[in-house]
């Protein structure tokens, strides 16, 4: 068992953390004084780069004619693979910044002009001719891993990638993450009922309102900066470091600032389009150039949501138990996996979903395909893969006429449990989210509509979902104090919306007992702040705010040293108060922070001891390993723990139209510790929608030749403020997460994965319909 | 290509500028003026981060050319921000946004609403900010601060600083 700390924080009253606070960056937000990657200037000099991209799924380049749009009045350079031959990836190495011989999707880059003006750049952009001979294409991740399928990455075999990767050279298998545990086949011998199903889900978009927008600047120095809407500064300047690197670039010579991201969702993680601007800035040095993002580029070159088809077939007996689980799981990965192949992994260690089941066979295959890549998406895979899986565990519980709130009460995994992979399942609230929820919707009372055309079905589901990232990803963070008490404290955690910047200053506050009015927590510079690896997997309020504790922490041990030292009084009888050190064996003894945390503390001699105090704090799981027997997925810890909770839904349907109207929908989620419950609620209540959005009506929908048909928000519907729920429920449970910061663990992505099941169980309960396939449209529900 | 000379008030002040007759309004207020707080979101008129107030009702200003803006009162949140009243301090005592992002567009879509209808109900309020897109919230928070203000004393405030006397 892991060594974890003890529970000292999360038992003990806390005066700031657990109490809803004003974000600390609401005002700058609605006066509109907040500072988006579009929104900086670069004066006169800077330069636009437009971008030419391939009309085609899968071809070959035969030749780039750059001519025509070089001769045009106030182009200063046009470039295209050849000047970019270097590869790229986060956990596998397989794009190239620019297309070198093959596209392979539409929409992919082949080459970029660079001009004086944003429309001369796109006029010019439109001069250069590209001859392409078209190849076969694969759009189907089933198909994809046909003996006959068209290949996309002959090269595959040679791809450098992280250590818990499973690539197949000369296929289209790009990672295949298996899990056994037990033995299926004894499992469905001992079940009374086997039943199996595939469920299908389709691509997504994230549709943050902010499109990606990045500037770089390579001076005549050597000096590369990038100014980019992005989750992962320090991962960019990582990426950006090595894909440059022949240039004779190393990371110290990689800036990467990131202002406010307007909204994020996975979809600014990673590296994607922003090295382009890196890239770019190295051929005009000396100025800095844009890339600017269209939202029909959102659309078709950032990462989008995977589809995916599940194989789910689950064993029970008449008593309710579960016995065995195969779920396989074929990925509609895309063109390039550098990314979204850790999402295939990471559902493959947790297809299980939060039940204890000892027979277990998962399949979890990332399949390249002629479309745009995916990539993470709030929810990394969990959403797709628990539509099938908790469609499934309804439907088994009907089989053998269980309630479906009591069959998963019996199956539900607790703590100490052993999981697919090998490790032991969290502390967690499982069981108090299942009884709020069912409360919430009061679960069992079977509600009619007034309209003798609408019927009322309800439902309640559960999920889980660990942080997908490597063992040794990690946070830091520096804590400054100011003359007057107040705070400055940098980290490199991104605030997305989340509202992570308040809750680092409220775990900071209640350890220096500064108020929150006086902490000020910015976005990053990677020269001035320190490492964060990314702002994803949910984890950075945990990670990021372990470190800030830490920071806090180390800063207060500087405080009563100094005291000590200075004051002559025992350190182990000092606590901070009110912005004040006081002291238990000295009542009425005060110092104030502000008399001392820059300047020192005069002694009788008159000369000052101390100096500024800056606290200093990292955080690494070190308990966390990714390397296991890939045959079985036995034997490492990559989960670093699970955040669960449940989901229920009150639907009403339209018998004649299929028409869905959300009534009611309650979710709750063991945050371990709300640091600030009311941005808890709105994670819960922003989250929701997104995903009740993706389970009604999103869908990204794409014709035979792999082009893109709804690049934009009126064919890509997403909800308005009219398309809201009539009550959102929000519950939140705390079973403190040993090794959080005062117990917390992440619950950003979780607030969207229960959504769909909720919805196709609702349905089935309200009209009987079963559906198989996201999203659950009411033309769908009509003509069933 | 061909410019144009416009006059305008922007945020209570005159401007003269010329303008490409193929600039929009949001090109002009971003890159040539400055303004920040109308964003450019899909450049298409569907997400409402754009939004501005012209005379006086809003419009995103991605679908207007600047030149259209002629002899017209601009205001955008830059103007109401320098003075703000209830609607602000309501939204922002709601953590009424995450990312913010569309902020400018929903304040503005707000004041609108708030200024001809001083106690909207709460189906009024999702209809005036139906064209502004959030992905974060779910609205609500952005539903119950509108509300707050238009509960609060003067809610007229932001809509009224719209122009200087």
């Amino acid at each position: 068992m892991i060594e974890l700390e003890p529970l000292v924080d999360a038992s003990r009253d806390t005066k700031v953390v657990g109490h809803s606070a004003q974000r600390i960056d609401g005002w700058e937000k609605v006066t509109g004084a907040a500072r988006f990657a579009d929104d900086l200037e670069f004066g006169p000099g800077l330069l636009h780069a437009c971008i030419v991209e391939s009309p085609h799924a899968h071809a070959r380049i035969l030749s780039i004619d750059t001519g025509a749009a070089e001769k045009v009045s106030g182009v200063v350079r046009v470039v295209t693979g050849k000047d970019f031959p270097y590869r790229f990836g986060l956990y596998m190495q397989d794009r190239h910044i620019f297309a070198q011989d093959r596209v392979r999707f539409v929409g992919e880059q082949v080459a970029a002009v660079i001009a004086c003006d944003p429309k001369i750049a796109a006029r010019a952009a439109s001069l250069v001719q590209v001859e392409y001979e078209p190849l076969p294409i694969v759009l189907d991740p089933v198909q994809a891993i046909e003996p006959d399928a068209a290949l996309l990455h002959p090269d595959l075999g040679a791809y450098p990638h992280v250590p818990w990767f499973f690539p197949r050279a000369a296929t289209n298998i790009a990672h295949w993450r298996k899990i056994r545990k037990g033995s299926i086949v004894e499992g469905f011998r001992e079940a009374d009922l086997i039943l199996e199903d595939t469920y299908r889900v389709p691509r997504y978009a994230h549709c943050a309102i902010e499109p990606h927008s990045m500037t770089g600047l390579f001076d005549a120095a050597g000096r590369l900066t990038v100014w980019s809407a992005s989750q992962s500064p320090f991962t960019q300047r990582n990426l950006f470091a090595q894909a440059l690197a022949p240039l004779g670039l190393s990371h110290k010579d990689v800036r990467v600032v990131t202002p406010y991201v307007g909204g994020g969702f996975g979809g600014k993680a990673g590296v994607s389009c922003e090295i382009l601007a890196a890239a770019l800035a190295t051929a005009v040095q000396g100025q800095p150039v844009k890339v600017m993002w269209s939202r029909a580029q959102e659309f078709y070159n950032t990462y989008q949501r995977q589809g995916v088809v599940a194989k789910v077939k689950l064993g029970v007996k008449r008593d309710g138990s579960i016995t065995a689980l195969e779920h396989q799981l074929y990925w509609d990965a895309g063109a390039y996996v550098e990314y979204g192949a850790n999402v295939v992994n990471a559902v493959g260690l947790s297809a299980t979903g939060p039940y204890r089941i000892d027979n277990v066979s998962i399949d979890s295959v990332c399949c390249y395909t002629n479309l745009p890549p995916g990539g993470p998406y709030r929810g990394f895979g969990y959403s797709e893969f628990f539509f099938g899986l908790e469609s499934h565990i309804t439907r088994a519980a009907q089989a053998v006429n269980m309630d479906p709130v009591a069959f998963r009460r019996k199956n539900v995994i607790r703590e100490g449990d052993t999981l697919a992979y090998g490790a032991r399942m969290n502390p967690n609230g499982l069981e108090e989210a299942i009884r709020r929820t069912a409360a919430a919707i009061d679960w069992g009372t079977r509600e009619h509509s007034e309209d003798p055309h609408k019927a009322i079905g309800k439902s309640l589901v559960l999920f889980w979902k660990a942080p997908a990232m490597p063992p040794n990803a990690s946070s830091s963070a520096f804590l400054k104090f100011n003359e007057d008490a107040s705070l400055n404290i940098l980290i490199s955690g991104m605030e997305i919306g989340q509202g992570l910047l308040t809750a680092m200053a409220q775990i900071a506050s209640e350890i220096l007992t500064v108020p929150v009015s006086k902490i000020r927590v910015e976005t990053p510079d990677t020269d001035r702040n320190p490492y964060e690896w990314q702002t994803v997997a949910s984890h950075v309020t945990w990670g990021c705010g372990n470190a800030v504790k830490n920071a806090a922490t180390d800063a207060r041990d500087q405080i009563f040293a100094l005291v000590e030292r200075a004051c002559g009084i025992d350190r182990d009888s000092l606590y901070l108060e009110d912005e004040k050190v006081k002291s238990r064996f000295r009542p009425g003894w005060e110092l104030p922070l502000r008399d001392f945390v820059i300047s020192g503390i005069q002694v009788p001699d008159h000369t000052f001891k101390g100096g500024p105090i800056m606290g200093r704090g990292m955080f690494m799981p070190e308990f966390s390993s990714a390397e296991s027997d890939p045959e079985t997925g036995q034997g490492g810890h990559p989960n670093v723990h699970y955040t669960t909770g449940a989901g229920g839904i009150v639907l009403e349907i339209d018998r004649e139209t299929g028409k869905a109207t959300v009534l009611k929908a309650a979710l709750a989620v063991d945050v371990g510790k709300a640091i600030n419950p009311d941005l808890v609620n709105g994670q819960i209540t922003g989250g929701l929608l997104q995903g009740l959005a993706t389970a009604l009506y999103e869908d990204m929908r794409f014709d035979e030749k792999g082009r893109l048909l709804n690049a934009n928000f009126s064919d890509y519907k997403i909800p308005t403020a009219l398309d809201i729920p009539g009550e959102v429920i929000p519950i939140i449970i705390e079973t403190a997460q040993p090794d959080g910061p005062f117990g917390a663990r992440g619950m950003g992505e979780h607030t969207m994965i229960p959504a769909a099941a909720m919805v196709a169980n609702a349905i089935e309960d309200a009209v009987g319909v079963r559906l198989h396939s996201m999203p659950l449209t009411a033309e769908k529900i009509a003509l069933a | 290509m061909k410019k144009v000379p416009i006059r305008f008030r922007l945020n209570g002040v005159d401007r003269d500028l010329e303008v490409a007759a193929a600039d929009t309004l949001l090109e002009v207020l971003r890159d040539g003026l400055g303004i920040k707080s109308p964003k450019t979101g899909c450049d298409h008129g569907d997400c409402g981060a754009c939004t501005v107030f012209l005379d006086d009702r809003t419009v995103r200003s991605c679908l207007v050319l600047a030149a259209e803006a002629d002899g017209c009162d601009v205001v955008t949140l830059e103007g109401i921000s320098r003075d703000p009243g209830p609607l602000l301090h309501e939204l922002a005592r709601h953590n009424s946004f995450q990312c913010g992002f569309c902020a400018p567009g929903v304040v503005l879509s707000a004041a609108e609403l708030l200024r001809s209808k001083p106690h909207p109900t709460r189906q009024e309020i999702q209809e005036a900010i139906a064209g502004n897109l959030c992905r974060c919230t779910g609205y609500t928070p952005i539903i119950e601060g509108i509300e707050a203000a238009s509960c609060a004393d003067s809610c007229l405030n932001e809509a009224s600083t719209r122009r200087r006397p």
